[in-house]
């Protein structure tokens, strides 16, 4: 009521009303002075290829570049296609085993280094030094630590008494379990620092209140810590599973898919059709699908988060 | 490549990760329970520690083994004599130095750019009020959700027709226009005084005035994460020159050494080791020196992963 008051004593003063709109144009282009540096290529390079993505996705785009509408065909070609489901399967794998194992390992890290013992503030920026080192470093050295033959943790293995050590890279089953230890190893110092952050936020009076009532540690964690912890958990799980879902990189430097199709995984399934075959049309309807595993995944964390907030 | 942001209320918890004392506490009063519970807590420390630390290590050491001590059985950690020629010898039988004059050039370009364009962007997404403006924002953020590798093909499409794939170029524009600065820089801004920026618009300075005289000063320390993290995940990335250059006198570093590992068939893998360490060195320099921006900007938007 009282903003339909103030409008209506105003509007008669056409002048006040202009010099507002005047501002306003003014600050528009003042704003858009501001952005537009940035928003030219960030508009460019990644609005427009995610909108061309849609179209091409639905055309026989090759090669040449000759493109003809060819509607859903490349989606009824990808349900029939076995190396996709291999590829979105492995990826699925890849993602159930990574999201927990790095999830505990970051959080645990993270609950350690919090707390005071010596050392701890050395180990707080050295976790994730692994972070910030080339894949390709990383995906040679571990090819070699896990060697069936000449690699010290097959030789460890061998030491501690297992006799047959398992041939990592090398076999189809566990060639996925390998990929999966080496990028916990790489993120976990990441997430380990989102995590000591949300932890600083955790306020002290609410752990001594329920150290009064007789809490111990346990119970402190999953009463105190935990729910303290929600937006900074939700945070970690959504980018965590957006980057599993996205997994590439790695792979390509470690096994590139292999051995067989054992860790073909759907970036790399993308990256075949496009850049090694050139079927761009086919490959962008892949794209689509792992466009929409992205944003549908985001959407269920978003949409779940805030019911329990409510 | 996903940039991400971290509720702003997290960013002040995490000035104090890296300068807090760990000696506070006396040892008298502890207790038996917090006694084991200490002794735990360094058990995982070390474990972690041998964890993170061990593959660094046979890097180096066996960047100074001669080629068949790196595949000896059983396994020798320290070579049995150090040979530093591999370090002399990468330079004649790679073409390192190419490799790291064009990862250089790319990283300093791409650097300079996000920086500028980011923090510039910045100022009108945090301090300019103006129509569609949040939409604009969200639109930025959304790209989180959206991975690199499902627009790469449209994205190369474009940058083929625009001639430049197979140039410097084409890393250049994917790299240096990422929202990845504008969160992190509008992240910053939004915790500078507004009376500041105020106090100098009633002194007759322009909005463009106040970006460079007041904001840039008072925002060293987001372009200094800015700067390192940008300068780090260019130096590091992979996928964007291996799809793009073709022509190996434009290879960077990852992609020269990748092509050492795959194009021979007998690799001199100690050789390899060697081109390994030489790259990451300058990484972990550049960490050492800022390692408490690259804290504070990796809680406060990530890098691509």
């Amino acid at each position: 009521m009282a903003i339909t008051a103030t409008e209506g004593t105003e509007s008669p003063r056409p002048s006040l009303r202009r010099r507002r709109s005047k501002l306003r144009a003014r600050n528009t282009l003042l704003g858009w002075s501001f952005i537009l540096p940035n928003f030219i290529g960030f508009g460019a390079l990644t609005l427009v290829p995610i909108i061309v993505l849609f179209y091409m996705s639905m055309t026989n785009w090759n090669v040449f570049g000759k493109a003809d509408f060819v509607g859903i065909a490349n989606f009824q070609r990808l349900f029939g296609d076995g190396s996709f489901k291999i590829a979105v399967w492995n990826t699925l794998y890849y993602s159930v085993l990574h999201i927990p194992l790095t999830f505990v390992v970051a959080l645990g890290l993270a609950l350690v280094l919090n707390s005071k013992l010596r050392g701890v503030a050395f180990f707080r920026t050295a976790a994730f030094f692994p972070y910030i080192t080339s894949i390709v470093a990383i995906a040679v050295v571990w090819n070699l630590l896990f060697s069936p033959d000449y690699g010290p943790i097959n030789e460890f293995l061998r030491a501690i008494g297992i006799s047959s050590p398992p041939g990592w890279l090398t076999s189809s089953d566990w060639a996925m379990p390998a990929v999966v230890i080496v990028s916990t190893w790489r993120d976990m110092g990441y997430y380990m620092i989102l995590f000591l952050a949300g932890l600083q936020t955790v306020p002290r009076e609410l752990h001594e209140a329920a150290r009064m009532d007789g809490a111990n540690v346990i119970q402190r964690f999953f009463n105190v810590t935990l729910p303290a912890l929600r937006p900074t958990t939700f945070f970690v799980t959504v980018m965590l599973t957006i980057n599993s879902f996205k997994i590439f990189d790695l792979i390509l430097v470690m096994t590139d898919g292999g051995p067989g199709q054992a860790t073909l995984v759907l970036s790399q399934f993308i990256y075949r059709k496009g850049f090694e075959e050139s079927q761009f049309g086919y490959a962008s309807a892949a794209s689509v699908a792992l466009f929409f595993m992205c944003i549908v995944v985001t959407v269920a964390q978003f949409l779940i988060n805030k019911r329990r907030n409510a | 490549m996903t940039e991400i942001m971290v509720p702003a209320q997290e960013r002040k918890g995490l000035r104090k990760l890296t300068d807090e004392s760990p000696r506070e506490r006396r040892a008298n009063d502890i207790s038996p329970a917090k006694r084991i519970a200490r002794i735990l807590g360094y058990l995982v420390l070390i474990v972690a520690a041998i964890g993170l630390f061990a593959p660094f290590v046979w890097m180096v050491m066996s960047s100074l083994k001669s080629a068949n001590e790196v595949f000896s059985v059983p396994v020798t950690w320290v070579p049995d004599v150090f040979v530093w020629n591999n370090y002399v010898d990468i330079w004649s039988k790679s073409n390192m130095l190419v490799w790291i004059r064009n990862t250089l050039l790319l990283a300093v370009v791409v650097t300079f750019l996000q920086v500028l364009t980011g923090s510039f962007a910045a100022y009108g997404f945090a301090r300019i009020r103006f129509p569609g403006r949040d939409v604009l924002f969200l639109l930025y953020i959304g790209t989180i959700a959206v991975p690199w590798q499902s627009y790469m093909i449209p994205q190369f499409i474009l940058l083929s027709n625009l001639k430049v794939s197979n140039t410097l170029w084409a890393i250049i524009l994917l790299q240096a226009f990422g929202a990845f600065g504008v969160f992190l820089m509008k992240q910053y801004y939004e915790t500078i005084p507004e009376e500041l920026s105020e106090a100098a618009r009633l002194d007759g300075l322009s909005e463009y005035g106040i970006w460079r005289r007041i904001m840039l000063p008072l925002s060293i320390p987001a372009l200094a994460s800015l700067t390192l993290l940008t300068f780090v995940n260019t130096w590091n990335d992979y996928l964007g020159p291996l799809i793009y250059l073709r022509n190996p006198d434009l290879w960077t570093i990852q992609l020269g050494l990748k092509s050492f590992v795959s194009n021979l068939y007998d690799t001199n893998y100690a050789l390899l080791f060697a081109g390994l360490t030489i790259s990451v060195i300058p990484i972990a320099i550049i960490f050492t020196l800022g390692q408490k921006y690259f804290v504070e900007g990796l809680a406060t938007s990530g890098m691509k992963g």
